[in-house]
């Protein structure tokens, strides 16, 4: 049991889960031919067929019935707080399953030129009373029955009253913000914390007028959409929910990692050898001082910035991705590009930094703009 | 005529009566005329078309989630006004009130009701939108409700995130000092943002910790008395009243949009 736990608080780690999930997901939801035929091969559809949901449900309950009785990780998941976490997992997964499962099904109908499973005779209608309202009806009853439940079984948590001058080790934002805190591991606040919220706001309502494919609307499907469904998938599931997991479970005091098994040792010391881009290049590459100029001193890290959201966008449109760029037309191509690149950002710095330790690509500490 | 009216009981009597069809205009809806009016006639029902698709009502179509997420939003704001009559927002009482919540008061699991239905909202939330996601609801005409829900999206975590401080104890401050120290790197208006030190006159820079975006949403340079009033009356009046809005907006422009999505 002993070297499974410890097998489990090492695949935990955000090196190797991140990247396991990242180089799975395009299997899972393939966006391409080439991974379509992989996903095939493999079986990885079978994720969304009955029994592979189940033994998926199997290994999320075990892993927390395990949990459950480790000294450990029953401290963190018995917390009251975390428990929507727990119910997130689940109705996320068992949601996102069903959803797979229903388009999985009308692809296959559409394949064979049919319908979808949700089409109705538009003349064949139903009533909504009382249809319709006693659905609602019901959902409401067993819902409300559940909240009381849960409220009777779990108190709400309440701590020592305030006290400014003690700080917790770690302090946590609400767990709905976990992912956030998690991005400030990577970035500075002024990106993690305002910037790039703003960014997911907006980006999220551009997603209707960058996603310009038709097809799709009003039914579950896959196949027609996987371009746009890989993308929201991957920014949905594992740059957020999966985020808010790591920032939730697997953060301990100092914002350290620690295994769900671990204990969370509040003296643990984690070497901190992150090098700026600059140093990179002018001392441990050219061998030189840092030069006095900030702009000089930083011009590195603005070409890379620059180049990355504004010139590789230009080059694409001129090249590999003009077909996409004769068909958006400039002003949709550049949000979906800007709002496209700042996303994969994230896991690009995440990678750097655990490459490279990379601390700053750009880094101007005395105006506070650090990227 | 006289033999059959006889054998109606007393229910359906009742239904026939003045008063009972003052209120409910359609009377007992028996035939589909009668049904379809019982919702057109009803305030709160003719937020309905009176006839759908049948996918339309099915819950493996909507999950549900938009509906419960609505719902949750009615009994939080029911339990958050039973809460107010004993909460008083200061950093003399909220902690002790908290407690009397649970000690004092009678049937004491509002409070366990408001946290955990607020909790549950945000997933709702989440989940109605990923499943708005999966069936591409999002796609013309419904391009600007989606925007509408995004926003209502950040409404509910902005609630939740400033009831978060009510309580007044170690996990709610600190929650909220890790939350709103990122105002302090707000570029331009937070003192630690780039650009900050660009607004300046001469040697008095415009954005200091006494000034900035941080100061104005915590009325204070930390999370203190001002802070806790502040966002009492975000969290009940404030961000509430800005989410009615939108959700009126909202489903408003479910029915506008040409109701539930569905195949052509
Ligand atoms: C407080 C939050 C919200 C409430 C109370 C709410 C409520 C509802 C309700 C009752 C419906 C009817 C269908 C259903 O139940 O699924 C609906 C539909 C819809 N919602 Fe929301 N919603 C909220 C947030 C959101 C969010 C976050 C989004 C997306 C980002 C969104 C986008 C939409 C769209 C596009 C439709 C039309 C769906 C269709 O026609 O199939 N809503 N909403």
């Amino acid at each position: 049991m002993s070297y499974i736990k410890s097998f489990i608080d090492f695949l935990s780690a955000p090196t190797i889960s991140f990247t396991l999930l990242t180089v799975a997901f395009p299997f899972i939801f393939p966006p391409s031919d080439y991974f379509e035929k992989k996903n095939r091969q493999w079986g990885v559809y079978k994720l969304w067929t009955n029994a592979g949901g189940f033994w998926v449900f199997v290994l999320i309950t075990l892993f927390f019935i395990v949990g459950y009785f480790d000294p450990h990780f029953n401290l963190t998941m018995t917390k009251p707080d975390n428990i929507p976490i727990i119910l997130m997992i689940y109705s996320m997964y068992f949601l996102t399953w069903l959803g797979m499962k229903k388009a999985y099904a009308n692809d296959e109908r559409l394949d064979r030129g049919e319908k979808p499973e949700e089409w109705n005779d538009p003349d064949d209608k139903v009533l909504v009373w009382p249809d319709l309202v006693y659905i609602e009806l019901i959902a409401l009853i067993l819902f409300m029955v559940a909240l009381i439940v849960w409220s009777i079984l779990i108190p709400a948590p309440l701590e020592e009253p305030a006290n400014p001058a003690a700080t917790p080790n770690p302090s946590k934002a609400p767990w709905y913000f976990l992912g956030l805190q998690e991005m400030l591991v990577y970035f500075d606040p002024w990106l993690a914390g305002i910037v790039f919220p703003m960014f997911i706001i907006f980006g999220m309502m551009a997603i209707p007028y960058m996603d310009v494919n038709k097809k799709g609307e009003g039914y579950y499907s896959f196949k027609e959409r996987r371009v746009g469904y890989f993308i929201f998938m991957y920014g949905w599931l594992v740059l957020w929910v999966f985020l808010i997991i790591i920032g939730t479970f697997f953060r301990g005091p100092n914002w350290n990692f620690f295994g769900p098994f671990e204990w969370w040792d509040p003296h643990k010391v984690v070497p901190l050898t992150n090098v700026n881009l600059s140093e990179y290049v002018w001392v441990k590459l050219l061998n030189k001082g840092l030069p006095v100029n900030i702009i000089a001193r930083e011009s590195v890290g603005f070409v890379a910035v620059i180049g990355y959201l504004f010139i590789m966008p230009i080059l694409l449109a001129k090249t590999k991705l003009k077909h996409l760029y004769d068909h958006y037309g400039p002003v949709r191509y550049a949000t979906l590009m800007l709002f496209g690149l700042t996303m994969f950002a994230l896991p690009i710095k995440m990678y750097l930094r655990w490459m490279f330790n990379l601390k700053y690509i750009v880094a101007i500490p005395e105006w506070f703009f650090n990227i | 005529m006289a033999k059959e009216e006889k054998k109606e009981t007393l229910l359906q009597r009742l239904g026939e009566s003045q008063v009972w069809k003052s209120i409910i205009r359609s009377g007992v809806p028996r035939n589909r005329r009668q049904r379809m009016y019982a919702v057109l006639g009803n305030v709160f029902l003719h937020l309905h078309p009176a006839r759908l698709p049948k996918h339309a009502v099915k819950i493996g179509y909507t999950w549900c989630m938009g509906g419960l997420s609505f719902f949750l939003f009615v009994v939080l704001t029911i339990t958050g006004i039973l809460l107010m009559f004993y909460y008083r927002p200061t950093v003399e009482y909220a902690y002790t009130d908290i407690i009397d919540l649970t000690e004092q008061v009678p049937l004491g699991i509002m409070r366990e009701l408001h946290r955990w239905g607020a909790h549950a909202m945000v997933l709702t939330v989440w989940l109605h939108m990923l499943r708005v996601f999966m069936t591409g609801s999002y796609k013309p005409p419904r391009e600007f409700n989606w925007g509408v829900g995004v926003l209502l999206m950040t409404l509910t975590m902005f609630l939740s995130f400033t009831g978060y401080l009510l309580p007044w104890d170690q996990l709610a401050i600190w929650a909220v000092t890790v939350g709103t120290n990122m105002a302090r790197a707000h570029p331009f208006i937070g003192h630690e943002g780039p650009g900050a030190s660009l607004l300046a006159i001469g040697d008095i820079n415009l954005v200091h910790m006494g000034s900035d975006v941080r100061f104005a949403l915590l009325g204070g340079r930390f999370v203190g008395e001002a802070t806790l009033l502040r966002f009492y009356v975000l969290h009940c009046i404030a961000v509430p009243f800005i989410a009615m809005i939108f959700m009126a907006v909202h489903f408003w422009r479910i029915r506008k949009d040409g109701g539930i999505s569905g195949p052509l």
